[in-house]
C-alpha cells in the first residue's frame, strides 16, 4: 500500500483539544512538518504560550517549555542564550503576543534574538471565552466589547507585523493566512524560511498567521473562513515586511 | 587564600561565577547595579553570558528559560524589582527548576526609598507569588557570609530543584569588606535528565511546565513540593546564637541589623545587663530549634528589624507562647542605632521588673 499522507514526526500522537474548524490544527502541522523537513526536530525547543495553544507542549514532538502569558520570547531568549546551536521557537496567540507580551516580543526583535515566533492572530481571546484583543477589528463584537470595538474607546487594532518590521533586529517579518489550501501551502513555505533565518544565524524572525476562531466569533468553520477573508485580510494585508537579502 | 577587599554587590557576583553560574539576566535598579555591571565585565571572561533584559519581568523569564535547560543561572534586583519577578519565581518553583535570586533590599512599599531596609521579609519567606511554595532564603550579615551563602545557594537550588534567594540589604550591597573565595561545598546532585536540551530523537520530549488542568494531579504535585520544604526544614536551618548564657532577654535580628544588635549587647554588658541574640541565617526555613536554646533566665524576646515588624510572627510561632515578643524597628532607610536598641531593652526589662 502506498502512503500518500501521514502525520509528521514533528507532532505527537496526542489528539488535539482544539475546536472544530480551529486553524491551530493546521498551523501546528505546518510547524511540525517544517521542523521535520529541516532535520532539526532533535535540537528544537519550543515555548508554549498561555491561550488555547497552552497545551502545545503536548502536541509538538520536541522539548517544550510552558511560559507565562506573554513571556515566551523572554523564556526563549534564556534557552537560546544557553543553547545557541539549537532551534528555539515561540508559538503565541494575539492576546499573548500583542497584549501582555508586547514588551517581550519587541525586545526579542530589538536584540535580534535568533529565535522564530509563530504568531497566531485570530483577533480575539480564544481560551478565556472570547474577549476583545488588541487585534480585534472595529465594530467586531467580543465579550468585553459587547457593542463592537470602538476606536474612540479602544483605539485601532494593532498591526504587529508592520510594527515589528520597523525594528532592525527583526530580519524576517511576514504575514500569511491559512484560509485556503493555496495559502496554507504558501504559509508553510514562509514558516520554513523563518526557521532557515534562525538556522543561518541571521536574527529574529516572525510569521503572523491570520487564523479563525469559529467558536468565539459565533460562526461555523466555513463562515469564519469567509469572515477572515472579507474582514481581516483587508486590514491585515498578507505579504513580506522584512527579509534578509540572502533569504529573498 | 588571600582576602580581597570588595564591594558587596561585586563580591556576590564573583561568588556566583566561582560557583559555576554562567548565565546572568538582570536589570538596573538601585542599590544593586554594581552586581549586573560586574557580571557584564566578568561573565564573558568566564565563558558565560550576561544579558541586560528590558525589565525585571523579562529577566526572571529568561532565568526560567535558561534554568529549564539545566544551566546555573542567576538574577539580581532590589525590592520593587523583586516584586515584579514574583510571577516568574512562582512559575520556576512550580516547574521545579533551580535558580538563584539576589535581593538587595530597600525601603518600600511602592517605589519606597533607595536606602537599606528589611521590609521584604514577608515577600521572601511566604513564597511571594501565587500558590503554595517557598524559597530557601539566606540572609547574610557580612560580605564573607554573602559570598559563602551565594555559592551554597547554587548547590541548594540544584539539590532541591527550587529557587533560592540570597537576601541582603542596601548596606550588604554597598559596603566593602575583605572576602575570600573558598571552594564551594558540593552536594551530591542527581543528573539533570529533565532539562530541555533537545531530544536528539533518542528520547521522549522533556516538558518544563507548572500547569495541570487535572486537579488530582496538581494536588499530587503540590504534595511533592511540600515534601521538599519539609526536607529543607530538616536539613537547611542555619542560625547563630550569641551571648545567650544567663541572658535576661533575647533579641532576634538578621543581616546587618544583627551587627548593630551585637554592639548594643556589648554596651548593655558594660552596664551589667546580659542580653542574648538569635541570628537567623536562613529566614526560610526559620530556625525554630534555636529557641530551645533560650536560657531559663530570659523572660522576653525582642525582634529588631529594619521594617515595621515582619519577623514578629515567625518569632511568636517559634516561641509558641513561652515568651512575650517585643519589637524595635526603623523604617524608610533609617538605620537603627545601638543606643536606641539599648534604651528599648531597658524599657522592656525595666517594665518586667
Amino acid at each position: 500500500m502506498t502512503v500518500v499522507f501521514q502525520r509528521t514526526e514533528g507532532l505527537t500522537e496526542k489528539p488535539y483539544h482544539y475546536c472544530p474548524g480551529c486553524t491551530h490544527g493546521i498551523i501546528h502541522r505546518l510547524v511540525g512538518e517544517v521542523l521535520e523537513e529541516l532535520g532539526v526536530l532533535g535540537k528544537s525547543i519550543g515555548v508554549a504560550p498561555v491561550g488555547c495553544s497552552v497545551l502545545a507542549y503536548d502536541y509538538f514532538n520536541c522539548d517544550m517549555h510552558e511560559a507565562a502569558h506573554g513571556r515566551a520570547p523572554a523564556v526563549a531568549t534564556g534557552v537560546k542564550r544557553v543553547l545557541p546551536d539549537h532551534v528555539v521557537f515561540t508559538y503565541q496567540g494575539d492576546g499573548d503576543l500583542a497584549s501582555i507580551g508586547t514588551a517581550e516580543i519587541i525586545h526579542a526583535a530589538h536584540r535580534g534574538e535568533k529565535i522564530t515566533t509563530i504568531f497566531v492572530n485570530n483577533a480575539i481571546y480564544g481560551m478565556t471565552g472570547g474577549q476583545m484583543a488588541p487585534t480585534t477589528l472595529i465594530g467586531q463584537k467580543a465579550t468585553t466589547s459587547p457593542y463592537g470595538r470602538d476606536v474612540v474607546h479602544s483605539g485601532m487594532p494593532l498591526k504587529v507585523s508592520e510594527m515589528l518590521s520597523t525594528i532592525d533586529g527583526a530580519v524576517f517579518v511576514e504575514r500569511v493566512s491559512v484560509d485556503t489550501p493555496s495559502n496554507i501551502r504558501k504559509a508553510k513555505k514562509i514558516i520554513k524560511k523563518a526557521f532557515e533565518v534562525q538556522i543561518e544565524g541571521k536574527g529574529f524572525g516572525i510569521v503572523e498567521v491570520l487564523s479563525t476562531c469559529p467558536t468565539n466569533w459565533g460562526m461555523t468553520p466555513t463562515e469564519s473562513i469567509t469572515w477572515l477573508q472579507d474582514n481581516m485580510m483587508p486590514y491585515y494585508p498578507l505579504g513580506n515586511f522584512r527579509t534578509p537579502e540572502e533569504v529573498k | 587564600m588571600a582576602k580581597i577587599l570588595m564591594k558587596g554587590n561585586e563580591a556576590i557576583a564573583a561568588a556566583a561565577i566561582k560557583a559555576g553560574c554562567r548565565y546572568f539576566f538582570g536589570y538596573p535598579i538601585t542599590p544593586q547595579n554594581e552586581l549586573p555591571e560586574y557580571m557584564s565585565r566578568e561573565m564573558p571572561k568566564a565563558g558565560g553570558v550576561f544579558l541586560q533584559a528590558e525589565s525585571e519581568v523579562s529577566a526572571i523569564n529568561m532565568v526560567y528559560g535558561a534554568a529549564g535547560t539545566g544551566a546555573r543561572v542567576m538574577t539580581s534586583s532590589s525590592s520593587p524589582g523583586i516584586a515584579l519577578k514574583q510571577e516568574g519565581i512562582s512559575y520556576i518553583a512550580g516547574a521545579e527548576l533551580p535558580c538563584v535570586i539576589v535581593n538587595i533590599s530597600r525601603g518600600g512599599p511602592g517605589l519606597g526609598g533607595i536606602q537599606p531596609a528589611q521590609s521584604d521579609y514577608f515577600q521572601s519567606t511566604r513564597g511571594g507569588g501565587n500558590g503554595d511554595y517557598r524559597l530557601l532564603v539566606y540572609a547574610p550579615a557580612t560580605l564573607q557570609e554573602a559570598v559563602d551563602l551565594t555559592m551554597e545557594a547554587f548547590e541548594a537550588a540544584d539539590f532541591y530543584r527550587n529557587p533560592v534567594m540570597v537576601l541582603g540589604d542596601g548596606m550588604i550591597g554597598q559596603m566593602m569588606e575583605p572576602v575570600e573565595f573558598k571552594e564551594p561545598v558540593k552536594r551530591e546532585l542527581p543528573p539533570k535528565d529533565w532539562a530541555t536540551v533537545g531530544t536528539e530523537m533518542t528520547r521522549e520530549p522533556n516538558i518544563i511546565n507548572s500547569l495541570s488542568l487535572d486537579a488530582a494531579e496538581l494536588e499530587r504535585m503540590n504534595i511533592g513540593l511540600q515534601e521538599k520544604y519539609r526536607l529543607m526544614q530538616k536539613n537547611e536551618v542555619r542560625y547563630e546564637t550569641y551571648n545567650m548564657e544567663n541572658a535576661e532577654l533575647v533579641m532576634v535580628a538578621y543581616g546587618t541589623t544583627s551587627r548593630i544588635v551585637k554592639n548594643a549587647i556589648a554596651a548593655l554588658k558594660e552596664e551589667g545587663i546580659n542580653v542574648g541574640l538569635i541570628r537567623p541565617i536562613t529566614l526560610y526555613p526559620f530556625p525554630t530549634k534555636a529557641f530551645d536554646e533560650i536560657p531559663e533566665t530570659a523572660k522576653s524576646l525582642l525582634s529588631v528589624e529594619m521594617s515595621m515588624g515582619q519577623m514578629i510572627d515567625d518569632i511568636k510561632i517559634a516561641g509558641n507562647g513561652r515568651w512575650p515578643v517585643h519589637f524595635y524597628g526603623r523604617s524608610g532607610g533609617m538605620i537603627p542605632k545601638p543606643d536606641d536598641i539599648v534604651s528599648r531593652v531597658k524599657e522592656i526589662i525595666g517594665g518586667a521588673k
